[in-house]
């Protein structure tokens, strides 16, 4: 730390960094008053703090049902759940393999290939609906948890594989010479030698591609119908009608689909910091 | 321990990497037991024949055997070769007794049989307390310590090293060299090494094969090799400080160059390159060369002096004498002392009488 700031500056610096935050906190601490006021109307006062407290928006949309009675939120949660887990199971199995492939063989069109990969990133997923939408309908795979992930795990796999790619290169080849010196085959190499030291960079990508397809909202709408297969984020846009918005239940539905994800980043912060630097300094 | 040593024979091995040719045909023959040093200036193609005889990379031309067996197209991990690594290449992740045992899980040894054998390395290398530390809580003296016990648990009939000792201090490489030759006498087994130190190359060598340019320049035991050198490449690169090189020519019964004469040795006609090992040149106040001292390394009560001549540049050993820099004083040989080499340096002609017991 920097010890000749002086007591003045340091009064000032804080004072921007609070005014920072309470920016960002804002609308998040509106969000939570939303949730939590027994009305279901949008409240025009800046106060962001809630005049009377209530569960109810949280027990309505963790309770709700449809019209034949079933549980709605257990079952998009565990569409929510299966997509999201499949798309990562997927998703990093594929990027993982081809990752290293490219990080390690000399192979024709290598260059090219994964130039090819960034290209793809470069449209936008709108771009992308129609086509998608009607592959899917030839693989007749519209509406189902299957042709969402199959979706999700090809758009997620660019960046994953480059990702991968770059944390495979700072690994020392020697490392791997020294198993085949040992014995292992190519296979083992890569199970008990590769996977092992990218683990950092494996817990970085699994949770990106967790949460894209947690998060992802347009696609999902598109291609799925059925209400109990929606994912949340497809569940939650529901409470916004076309004539009345159930702000309450918005809210609420919202801040119980951040809630694992925010868990999920909490519990893997001091990994991810390790992860994302983790290629920067050999170590 | 029994001994499983095995012999290896490379016959015109060539290796390009594109239009970089590495290795231009290389025959040598390795007797079991021994331990032969492979050294040179980096880049001659010594790390690449290593490689090539583990098998981490194929050869474009050429023959390898190890043990009688023809091995070019044999996976590394069926030619029973272990290797050691210039980084050590400790797997990060697992436990000094882990980085062990690794490769005899790999070949499915029964647990208690790799139990005693990564006891038996971690006793001979003193590695007992630290078995369940990872690599990073090592230091780079007992890291080469586990990476040599990779090698040694699995009694392979070949060892194989990469420059082992390149990233150690100097006090902690000396130690490490007379535990690799200490190592050589219990295992008893065929060693390949390859440095570009030439100490290493001197004190660890059963015999020294000296690569520049990808070629074999000369093979044989580290004496033989300091007293009879095959050419000036090799007079030059063993020994320290390097031999002293000057140009001359025969005239009558004396070698004359520039601002110099001695008396000639051998039958050697017209221009020649004339070697001098400056151990066996002394400075003082005469002598057939003449010269201005430029710098002198003073190693306690000798020492070397570096001298610019008419000839070019001579280092010569002083005894107690004040030497120093800016002086003029003279370099006189101590006895039947000269190399001579043709002029280009390529082929030896003559070598004094080597002194004292044959290597």
């Amino acid at each position: 730390m920097n010890r000749t700031l002086s007591r003045w500056k340091l009064f000032a610096l804080h004072a921007g960094l609070s005014l920072l935050c309470a920016a960002t906190l804002y609308p998040v601490l509106w969000v939570i008053k939303l949730a939590l006021s027994p009305t279901q109307t949008l409240s025009m006062s800046a106060n962001p703090f809630p005049e009377a407290v209530t569960l109810d928006h949280f027990r309505d949309v963790l309770g709700s049902t449809d019209a034949q009675g079933r549980w709605l939120f257990g079952r998009q949660l565990l569409s929510s759940l299966v997509v999201s887990g499949a798309t990562t199971l997927v998703g990093l199995t594929l990027a993982v393999t081809a990752a290293y492939a490219l990080s390690r063989f000399r192979f024709p069109g290598k260059q090219s290939g994964m130039q090819l990969l960034l290209v793809t990133q470069m449209f936008p997923a709108t771009l992308m609906l129609v086509p998608l939408y009607s592959i899917l309908q030839k693989l007749n795979l519209l509406d189902s948890i299957g042709g969402l992930v199959l979706v999700y795990a090809t758009s997620s796999l660019p960046f994953c594989v480059w990702m991968l790619k770059g944390y495979f290169d700072t690994i020392p080849r020697e490392l791997e010479e020294a198993a085949i010196m040992d014995g292992a085959s190519p296979g083992q190499v890569f199970i008990k030698v590769v996977l092992p030291l990218a683990r950092p960079a494996l817990a970085v990508t699994a949770l990106f591609s967790f949460m894209q397809a947690w998060n992802e909202f347009i696609l999902a709408a598109t291609l799925l119908n059925d209400t109990t297969r929606f994912t949340l984020p497809v569940a939650l846009q529901r409470y916004v009608g076309e004539y009345k918005t159930e702000w309450g239940h918005f809210a609420a539905g919202a801040l119980i689909i951040s809630a694992p994800v925010m868990a999920l980043f909490f519990a893997l912060q001091k990994f991810l910091v390790g992860g994302l630097t983790a290629g920067a300094v050999k170590g | 321990m029994r001994p499983r040593v095995s012999d290896v024979r490379l016959v015109g091995i060539k290796k390009s990497f594109g239009d970089n040719v590495i290795v231009k045909g290389v025959d040598l023959d390795v007797t079991p037991g021994e331990f032969l040093v492979m050294v040179g200036p980096s880049g001659c193609g010594k790390t690449t024949l290593l490689r090539i005889i583990a098998g981490l990379e194929q050869a474009d031309a050429g023959d390898i055997f190890i043990g009688g067996k023809n091995m070019n197209t044999v996976p590394p991990r069926e030619r029973d070769v272990g290797m050691v690594f210039q980084s050590y290449a400790l797997y990060p992740h697992m436990t000094v007794k882990e980085n062990m045992a690794f490769g005899l899980e790999l070949r499915k040894l029964p647990r208690a049989e790799i139990d005693g054998r990564v006891a038996e390395a971690a006793r001979m290398l003193e590695l007992g307390p630290l078995l369940d530390r990872k690599p990073k809580a090592l230091s780079g003296g007992q890291r080469q310590r586990v990476a040599m016990g990779r090698v040694i648990v699995r009694r392979p009939k070949l060892f194989l090293f990469d420059e082992p000792l390149s990233n150690l201090d100097t006090a902690l490489r000396v130690q490490m060299r007379g535990e690799l030759a200490r190592l050589h006498r219990t295992l008893g087994v065929t060693m390949l090494y390859v440095t570009h130190d030439q100490v290493e190359a001197m004190t660890l060598a059963t015999r020294v094969a000296v690569f520049n340019k990808g070629v074999l320049q000369q093979l044989g035991a580290p004496l033989e090799l300091y007293h009879r050198p095959t050419n000036t490449f090799v007079a030059t690169f063993l020994g320290s400080p390097s031999m002293n090189l000057v140009d001359a020519r025969r005239e009558g019964a004396n070698f004359v160059g520039k601002g110099f004469s001695l008396p000639a040795v051998g039958d050697a006609q017209g221009e020649v390159k004339l070697g001098l090992r400056p151990q066996d040149l002394r400075v003082g106040a005469k002598g057939p060369l003449q010269g201005e001292v430029e710098a002198v390394e003073r190693l306690g009560f000798d020492g070397y002096a570096f001298l610019k001549t008419a000839a070019g540049p001579i280092a010569a050993r002083f005894e107690g004498a004040d030497v120093h820099v800016g002086q003029t004083l003279w370099v006189e040989p101590q006895g039947e002392v000269l190399h001579v080499f043709t002029a280009d340096g390529t082929k030896a002609l003559h070598h004094p009488e080597t002194r004292g017991a044959k290597a």
